[in-house]
C-alpha cells in the first residue's frame, strides 16, 4: 500500500507548540516539570517540547529519557531488543510532575511499562502523557493528556513517524 | 543468541550489544530500587562443580536484580558426591523447570556438552570450563577497559587500537583464551607474556604475539596489563622452579609498577595471590581495576542473562 502523509513538518511543529502551551496552562505555569521521552522518537519529541517550553516558560522544565524495554510485557513474544539509555535529571522525579512523551499511542502497553519503570525511580506528584499521534485501539485503561493529532486507524494500517534528528525529515505517514 | 559458551562465537556487533546493554544494567545499581521485573518467573540454576565465590555470587546478584529465581547448586554436598553424572544432574534440573543453567566445571567443554546434549532445554551459560573458556569474565574485562577509556561515552564503542598485554599462566588460563578471542574481535591487539612452559602448544596459530620477557612488554607501555592468577590447583608439574623466581621474572612488583605509564590499567581476574603475580601496591594502586571488574561483572551477567532469556519463554 502507498504511504500517505498525514502530518507534514509545519503540522508537527504546530502540534508540539500547542502541546507545550497546554502543558504550561494545565500545570499553572510550569515550575517543576520533567519531560521524559520514551526511546527512540519520544526522546526527540521530548527535547523539542523542552526547547519550546524554554521559550514560553524559561527554566521551568527539565528533559530526560525513560527506557521501558526491561518493563515490557511482550519481551518473550519478540526477538530480544537492546535497551536504550535512561537519563533522569540529577534532581530526580520525586515530588515533581512528569510528562511522558511518545510518538504514537496505540495499545497503551508501552505507557503501562513506563508507569512501572517510573515507580522504580521515585514518586512523582503527577504523571501526564503527551503523544504526537493517538491512533486508538487501546488494550489498557490509559489515555493521553496532550495529543498532537487523533488519527483513527485500522489495526492493519501502519503509522510511521519520521523525525529530522533520526530520519532526516519531519513527516507522519499512514500505510 | 541461544547459549553463551565461548567468546570465539561472538561477532563484534553481538559483543558490542552485550556491552551496551551492560551499561544500562550498570545504571540500575545506582537507583533506589535496584531491581528490574524483566525475568520474573524465570529460574536460573547456578551449577558449580568447581569452587568459586565471585563468579557464583555475581551471577546470583545479576539474576536476582532481574527478578529471576535463583537456585544454587554446588557439587559438594549434592548427589554429585554420590556419583551422579552430569547427564542425570541436568535431567533433574530440567524436570524442575530451569530456564537457564550457569555451569562451571573443571572439564573443558562441559558447557558445550550440556548445551548440545538435548538433556535439558535451558539456555546454557559457560561460567568457566577447565582451561577452555570463561566468556563472562572476558566480557566484563572488555567492559571495564572500555569504561576506563571512554567513560560515559562508552556506548557503541569498540576497542580499536587498544594494546593489551596478558601476563602469566596462559597454559591453564580460560580467562586468557576468552579475552584473546573477544578483545581481538573488538579490535584490540593482544600480547601474551609467559615462561615458555606456561604457553600452550600450537599457540602460533592464534592471533597473538608471545613474549617471554615482562620487562620488554612493560617498556612498550601497553594500555592494559592483565596479570593472571597462578593456579596452584592446576600446577601438577614443575612449570617454573619456585614461586620466588616466578615473582621475580613475571610478577608485577613495585619497581615494574613504577615504570608503567600512569594511564596503563592493571587488571586481575581474581582471586589474587598478592606478592606472587601481583604486589600489594600494584593491586591497590589507582591503576588497578580489580574492584571495578567485580562491580562490572554483575552488569555484564545481567546483560547476558537478559539477552539469553528475555526472548524465550511461552513463545519458544
Amino acid at each position: 500500500m502507498v504511504a500517505r502523509a498525514v502530518l507534514q513538518a509545519p503540522d508537527i511543529t504546530r502540534a508540539l507548540t500547542r502541546i507545550a502551551h497546554e502543558i504550561v496552562e494545565q500545570s499553572k505555569g510550569a515550575d517543576d516539570l520533567v519531560l521524559l521521552g520514551i526511546p527512540t522518537r519520544g526522546v526527540v519529541l521530548a527535547r523539542r517540547l523542552h526547547a519550546i517550553l524554554a521559550e514560553i516558560a524559561p527554566g521551568a522544565a527539565e528533559v530526560g529519557a525513560l527506557d521501558v524495554t526491561m518493563y515490557r510485557d511482550d519481551l518473550s513474544r519478540q526477538p530480544t531488543r537492546a535497551p536504550a539509555p535512561t537519563q533522569i535529571p540529577a534532581a530526580g522525579i520525586d515530588g515533581r510532575t512528569v510528562v511522558l512523551v511518545d510518538d504514537v499511542l496505540y495499545s497503551g502497553r508501552t505507557i503501562r511499562a513506563a508507569l512501572d519503570a517510573l515507580s522504580d525511580l521515585g514518586r512523582p506528584t503527577a504523571v501526564r502523557l503527551a503523544v504526537l499521534v493517538d491512533r486508538g485501539h487501546r488494550e489498557l485503561p490509559i489515555r493521553a493528556d496532550f495529543v498532537g493529532k487523533n488519527l483513527p486507524s485500522s489495526t492493519s494500517e501502519r503509522i510511521n513517524v519520521h523525525l529530522t534528528e533520526i530520519d532526516e525529515r519531519d513527516e507522519v505517514t499512514i500505510e | 543468541m541461544r547459549h553463551l559458551l565461548s567468546t570465539a562465537d561472538l561477532a563484534r556487533e553481538e559483543a558490542i550489544v552485550l556491552l551496551d546493554t551492560a551499561e544500562d544494567m550498570a545504571d540500575v545499581a545506582d537507583r533506589e530500587v535496584k531491581k528490574l521485573p524483566t525475568l520474573r518467573g524465570r529460574t536460573v540454576v547456578n551449577l558449580f562443580f568447581e569452587d568459586s565465590t565471585r563468579t557464583r555470587v555475581s551471577f546470583e546478584v545479576a539474576a536476582k536484580r532481574l527478578s529471576a529465581d535463583v537456585i544454587n547448586f554446588a557439587a559438594k554436598g549434592s548427589s554429585v558426591s554420590k556419583g551422579e553424572s552430569l547427564k542425570d544432574t541436568a535431567q533433574t534440573l530440567a524436570a524442575m523447570g530451569a530456564d537457564a543453567v550457569v555451569i562451571r566445571h573443571s572439564a573443558s567443554g562441559a558447557a558445550q556438552v550440556l548445551a548440545g546434549s538435548g538433556w535439558i532445554d535451558a539456555a546454557v551459560v559457560n561460567a568457566g570450563d577447565g582451561t577452555h573458556e570463561h566468556p563472562t569474565q572476558a566480557l566484563l574485562d572488555a567492559f571495564t577497559i572500555r569504561r576506563r577509556l571512554h567513560g560515559a561515552g562508552s556506548r557503541g564503542r569498540d576497542l580499536d587500537g587498544v594494546t593489551v598485554t596478558i601476563v602469566g599462566d596462559v597454559l591453564h588460563s580460560r580467562v586468557a583464551r576468552s579475552n584473546l578471542w573477544l578483545l581481538t574481535a573488538l579490535g584490540a591487539s593482544v600480547r601474551f607474556v609467559a615462561p615458555a612452559t606456561l604457553l600452550p602448544i600450537g599457540i602460533g596459530a592464534w592471533p597473538v604475539e608471545t613474549l617471554h620477557d615482562l620487562d620488554v612488554a612493560i617498556d612498550d607501555a601497553p594500555d592494559v596489563l592483565m596479570m593472571l592468577r597462578i593456579q596452584t590447583e592446576r600446577m601438577h608439574a614443575a612449570f617454573f622452579p619456585n614461586e620466588r623466581e616466578y615473582a621475580r621474572e613475571w610478577g608485577l612488583d613495585d619497581a615494574r609498577l613504577g615504570r608503567l605509564p600512569a594511564t596503563t590499567m592493571v587488571m586481575h581476574p581474581g582471586p589474587m595471590n598478592r606478592g606472587l603475580e601481583i604486589s600489594s601496591a600494584a593491586a591497590d594502586s589507582a591503576a588497578s581495576t580489580v574492584l571495578e571488574q567485580v562491580a562490572n561483572g554483575v552488569s555484564i551477567r545481567m546483560s547476558v542473562l537478559y539477552h539469553l532469556l528475555a526472548a524465550t519463554g511461552e513463545a519458544s
